[in-house]
């Protein structure tokens, strides 16, 4: 079985997020960048598959920044291949979605397997882009699979703990919500020992001609502490305020 | 192009979830303030008799088909993308949801149509959408470029009450190809049954990634025994199988709304807010003074859960 797993980089949501002069993204010359969790799950569930079965599994990413060492981490993880696709300008799901399908065409694949989202995704999620634009099947939200064959079967999870299984046959691309186990890590000289014994292999991305179909006029942050009446002091202090307040609404 | 909104109907186990009221309360307002006509779009098997709940619409858009009798993410993709092409409405409202996820973007590659997510906002007359990025932490105004817009909305954003309207909208039948279907729905799988009911609760000790490490839990524990409470926590909490299921709180969890809701070390994602926002008291501890949690608290405190909680404990 063949297995693609498309990753990508995002914000560190920890650090300190800056917008650009203009006003319309971030300012992404001091961001820090880690891998999309979502991402890490789907990697994970891959390479579960694989230790069972011995799936091959082929990690692919857009060229970007920190993306190299992103791709050997995979590889430290497990992953026997890594791509890199280059020549895409535009930072949008479309695109990205268009320019992985002209590269993975060429490709032999049972299951594409990505992030179910990305904290950055504004004009969609990328697996059923993606899907859509290969002509596969998709489906998101998944937190369980199991393959035999052509076929697989699918959890996918709704609200309040409710799960849908389905059958589908391959080839199919699932956006991963949860994978079976807690996402390996891998220490970083391990990283730098896959960097010199593998390798990324670059393809172009091709024929793009599509983008987000709109355009941002706007980014800003939300008006943060607008809701809440910040209580300052110390841990001592603080704890002594809402302790009135909890006596002061009859909770205690 | 027509002026129409389209809003494409939510159902699981025969019932119309939330979302689906939500988004045909907006919807109204946007036909009302632009003269536009609010189509309710509902797929299924048998289902018409939906059709009387979705009162806020002045048409219902109605498939059967022997495939829609269960959510099905593919059959789903193809019935709305072909109504969506037979009508050209001017923008469709789909839930961010579970569901919602597996639609909208299909339908805007099929249709080669602008697909805007995450919305949290939209002006009444469809030119700006506000969406919530970043974990919650910015949001992006942006308008669509091209005709027709699938605009995903997230579950909250909007009243349900404004779309809860019962009455007879015309019900119009439609019919879409369904043939070749790779993917087949097998079964539901009801969630297991868990020690405490935390939807119940009146005071709920909620803890996020900030608690580090399952041995930490029972600092939380020992304060929510204090205050006669239970513990409920994020998803990251569940997916590191630190809690169950059963304990988890927000979109994918459970809706919440306790007396009182103490958020410890939780960022405030937007599936997070989704499942606690309507609680009486939101009192949230975070170390990060811009975490969007703070947004939501009617109390925000800056300072380390590790320091915070014994302080508390020691006065109970
Ligand atoms: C389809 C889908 C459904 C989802 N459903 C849900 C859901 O139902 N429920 C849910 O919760 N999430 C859900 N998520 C995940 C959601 O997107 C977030 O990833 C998640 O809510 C983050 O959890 P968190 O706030 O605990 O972690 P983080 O976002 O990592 O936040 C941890 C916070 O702890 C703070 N912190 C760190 N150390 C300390 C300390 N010592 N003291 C105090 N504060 C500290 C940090 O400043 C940070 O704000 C869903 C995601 C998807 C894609």
């Amino acid at each position: 079985m063949n297995i693609i797993v498309p990753i990508k980089q995002v914000p560190d949501l920890v650090e300190e997020l800056e917008i650009n002069s203009d006003g319309t993204d971030l300012d992404r010359e001091w961001l820090k960048m880690k891998l999309n969790e979502f991402d890490d799950h789907a990697l994970e569930e891959a390479l579960l598959m694989k230790d069972d079965s011995g799936a091959t599994v082929t990690a692919i990413a857009l060229d970007g920044d920190d993306i190299d060492k992103a791709l050997y981490a995979a590889a430290a993880k497990g992953a026997d291949k890594l791509v890199k696709i280059t020549g895409v300008s535009g930072n949008s799901t479309h695109e990205a979605a268009k320019a992985m399908a002209n590269a993975i065409q060429g490709m032999e694949y049972d299951i594409i397997m990505t992030g179910v989202q990305s904290v950055d995704d504004r004009d969609g999620q990328l697996a059923v882009i993606l899907a859509h634009y290969l002509g596969n099947s998709h489906v998101s939200v998944v937190t369980g699979m199991q393959a035999s064959g052509g076929s697989v079967t699918v959890q996918k999870e709704y609200g309040a703990g409710m799960v849908a299984e389905f059958e589908a046959s391959t080839p199919i691309v699932l956006g991963i919500q949860a994978a079976r186990e807690t996402p390996r890590y891998v220490p970083v000289a391990k990283v730098r020992r896959a960097q010199k014994s593998s390798t990324i292999e670059e393809v172009a991305a091709g024929d793009i001609g599509v983008d987000a179909g709109s355009s941002v006029s706007k980014m800003y942050k939300p008006d943060t502490g607008a809701g809440a009446e910040m209580i300052g002091g110390s841990a001592e202090d603080q704890a002594n305020k809402i302790m009135e307040l909890l006596t002061q609404k009859g909770i205690k | 192009m027509s002026n129409q909104i389209f809003v494409v109907v939510e159902h699981l186990k025969g019932k119309i979830e939330d979302i689906t009221f939500e988004m045909l309360g907006k919807g109204k307002e946007m036909a009302d303030a632009s003269g536009g006509e609010l189509v309710a779009v509902l797929l299924g098997s048998g289902a018409e008799g939906m059709a009387s709940q979705l009162g806020a619409a002045s048409k219902v858009i109605y498939v059967d088909d022997a495939n829609l009798a269960e959510y099905n993410p593919q059959a789903y993709c193809k019935a709305v993308g072909s109504v969506v092409e037979a009508n050209s409405p001017k923008m469709v409202l789909i839930g961010n949801t579970s569901m919602g996820m597996d639609i909208a973007g299909g339908v805007s590659v099929d249709l080669n149509i602008p697909f805007v997510a995450y919305a949290s906002g939209i002006s009444n007359d469809g030119g700006t959408i506000t969406s919530a990025l970043y974990g919650g932490k910015m949001n992006v105004d942006s308008s669509p470029s091209g005709d027709g817009c699938i605009v995903s909305v997230i579950s909250g954003s909007f009243p349900a009450d404004a779309g809860r309207v019962d009455g007879s909208p015309s019900v119009e039948t439609a019919s879409a190809d369904l043939s070749g279907l790779t993917i087949q729905f097998k079964r539901l799988i009801e969630p297991e049954g868990g020690d405490v009911d935390i939807t119940q609760q009146e005071i709920l000790i909620s803890v996020g990634r900030g608690i580090q490490s399952d041995e930490n839990l029972p600092l939380a524990e020992e304060l929510a025994a204090k205050l006669g409470g239970a513990i409920s926590c994020s998803r990251p909490i569940v997916d590191s199988k630190w809690l169950s299921k059963t304990r988890q709180v927000g979109k994918s969890g459970l809706k919440v709304k306790p007396k009182l809701y103490l958020a410890l070390g939780i960022s405030g994602a937007p599936e997070h807010i989704e499942g606690m926002k309507d609680a009486d008291l939101i009192i949230a501890v975070n170390t990060d003074p811009k975490a969007p949690i703070f947004d939501y608290a009617h109390y925000g405190v800056v300072q380390d859960l590790f320091d915070f909680i014994p302080a508390l404990s020691g006065k109970l």
